[in-house]
């Protein structure tokens, strides 16, 4: 982990979680100045759009937009809710945020609920980190017990209360409508949209939904100024990001620079490549993302508009390093079968297309691939984009067109050779992803 | 049907919802009763829905659909490995195999003495400290070397 940026910043393992070093580093000072200075909560919105700030789930979606999208004279409850359900391959921040430092989404996600009126807020954690999620509800009652969460917070009128919410396996809730249905109790299948959330969402009642990193930026963005967050970053680009790198790096781990930084330097933060092997692609923004091959990615800055560019995604900033010893579809048979497992069946598309996709995938790369696969897979991915209720179908069939599109030439290889073009023990020895029969 | 501590439980988890929405608390009442009892049998479900006021069916549909449920029996201690690309590039499957090696068992088996339950699972978010595998659902090791594979299985059997 990095201890430079500004979550990460001054952060010492399991140390210093606690309400009292994070008060020393400076924490809650923004929830204070908020309330002590009664600041509008229009203001707060508006410095929230000066910042850039983007979710920092994967959608990259303008924060202060988001906000002002909920209804302020709605007469009921309003709820917030933080998507802490970081299962996305290759994602693996919002856990140590939340281990970390768990008060600066519990004051992010009361600054949230002040500036657009949410009485009650749920931060729904991953189902795999029963530990971030015990730890989690500690930091809760450090704030609840120091007055800062739950009736007239800091003896003001302005009352939030948060809880924690702990999933149990399913990578589709973190799509924020089935995090809500996840939330009621049930299933966790997406919903229609519309009705989006901020007008029908979590009981039926208006809901905001954002990542827990995102959360845990706004009391800096409020310290800072919206116009100094963006400053650390580039224009449309506000900020500081983590970004969590995996695969084939010397030190695999989180790292928050600011915004725009050469993927070059971000390789080199992470220690290199391992054993000094040559970069041969990357999955720049979690496993939905699409692949690029090493030299586009050198290229590259981290940020969202670049990596757009370059016909892939940010996403949530997750980072896969693949080097030369790795069978591209050894790896997209792995991912395919993912999609195929966490396919929460609601549509049909979905469904048998993700089971479809994996199916000859796996066949490709077992040697009893036909020569018109790749136009099956095609075919198959085009009808599952766009046809389904949410975007898993889509993030199912990104990384089989990607693979497709710039390593073709290796699915061809192994349709008509019945073998990898990267001899096995290379791959055992290098990429490890291969096992000896 | 369940304990007292149990009941205790659930009921903090009951607490944090609305009080006209109890339902909210049926993945966490899952989770405690199958704590307690080890799996969750059908009669333990219908309990849960019960005490939470809602159809049977409606539990039983969240407690097969999320997958760290377990709706038949295990063995004393589930080990889950992730294999998934992240960790598979830094040793996952490796991992994976090792275990199997070593306890005699495929993904999906128990051992013959009922001590270990072998799974093979998708993300669990901690692709930064591969080879990473979950003990009982509720203990995340990481940097699993074959030496602390050793380590842990030798820990695991004496309790």
């Amino acid at each position: 982990m990095s201890a430079s940026g500004l979550i990460l910043a001054g952060l010492d393992g399991d140390r210093t979680w606690g309400l009292h070093d994070y008060v020393a580093r400076g924490g809650y000072s923004a929830l204070k100045k908020i309330i002590a200075e009664k600041i509008p909560p229009e203001t707060i919105i508006a410095e929230l759009k000066a910042s850039s700030l983007r979710g920092r789930g994967g959608a990259g979606f303008p924060t202060g937009l988001k906000w002002s999208f909920m209804p302020r004279s709605f007469p009921g409850a309003k709820y917030l809710a933080c998507n802490s359900d970081e299962g996305e391959p290759g994602t693996f921040k919002d856990r140590d945020i939340l281990r970390y430092n768990p008060h600066a989404v519990i004051e992010g996600m009361t600054i949230a609920a002040y500036a657009m009126g949410c009485e009650r807020g749920y931060n729904y954690i991953h189902g795999e980190i029963f530990d971030v999620y015990q730890r989690f509800e500690d930091a809760l009652e450090e704030a609840r017990a120091g007055g800062l969460l739950g009736q007239n917070i800091l003896g003001s009128d302005f009352s939030f209360d948060l809880f924690a919410h702990h999933g149990y396996g399913a990578y589709i809730c973190g799509e924020e409508t089935a995090l809500l249905e996840s939330i009621e109790g049930k299933k966790g299948q997406p919903r229609f949209k519309p009705p989006f959330p901020a007008s029908y969402g979590l009981y039926g009642k208006p809901t905001t939904i954002n990542n827990t990193e995102t959360f845990a930026s706004v009391p800096f963005i409020i310290n800072m100024g919206g116009e100094g967050f963006l400053n650390l970053g580039k224009p449309n680009n506000g900020g500081t990001k983590l970004f969590s790198v995996s695969g084939h790096v010397n030190r695999p781990g989180n790292f928050e620079v600011p915004m725009g930084m050469p993927f070059a330097e971000l390789l080199e933060m992470a220690g290199g490549m391992r054993g000094g092997r040559k970069l041969k692609a990357v999955i720049p923004g979690g496993s939905s993302a699409p692949v690029l091959p090493g030299g586009v990615m050198m290229d590259c800055t981290m940020d969202y508009d670049s990596i757009s560019k370059a016909g892939s995604m940010l996403g949530s900033g997750a980072v896969i390093v693949m080097d030369e010893t790795t069978c591209m579809v050894k790896a997209l048979e792995r991912l395919s079968y993912f999609y195929f497992e966490e396919s929460c069946g609601q549509c049909t598309p979905c469904r048998e297309g993700t089971g479809w996709l994996y199916r000859v995938v796996h066949r490709i790369e077992h040697g009893l691939g036909r020569p018109d696969d790749l136009d099956l897979l095609n075919s198959v991915t085009g009808n599952i984009m766009g046809r389904t209720i949410c975007a898993l179908g889509d993030a199912a069939s990104m990384p089989v067109q990607s693979f497709i599109k710039h390593f073709g030439s290796e699915f061809q290889y192994h349709i008509e050779n019945k073998k990898c073009l990267v001899p096995p023990e290379v791959q055992y020895q290098g990429s490890q992803i291969y096992v000896r029969p | 049907m369940l304990s007292h501590e149990s009941l205790q439980q659930i009921d903090r988890e009951i607490a944090k919802y609305p009080h006209d929405q109890k339902q909210s608390a049926v993945m966490s009442a899952l989770r405690i009763a199958q704590v307690e009892k080890g799996w969750l049998p059908k009669e333990v479900i219908e309990f849960v829905a019960g005490y939470l006021g809602m159809p049977a069916i409606a539990a039983y549909e969240v407690a097969s659909f999320y997958n760290m449920y377990d709706l038949e029996p295990i063995g004393r201690h589930k080990i889950t490995v992730c294999t998934n690309l992240p960790c598979a590039l830094s040793g996952g499957v490796h991992a994976g195999e090792y275990l199997k090696e070593k306890l005699g068992i495929g993904f999906n088996e128990t051992t013959p003495d009922g001590m270990f339950t072998l799974k093979e699972g998708e993300c669990m978010g901690a692709c930064g400290d591969a080879p990473v595998m979950l003990v009982n659902n509720h203990r995340m090791c990481s940097w699993m070397t074959k030496e602390k594979i050793d380590q842990m299985l030798a820990e695991l059997e004496s309790k």
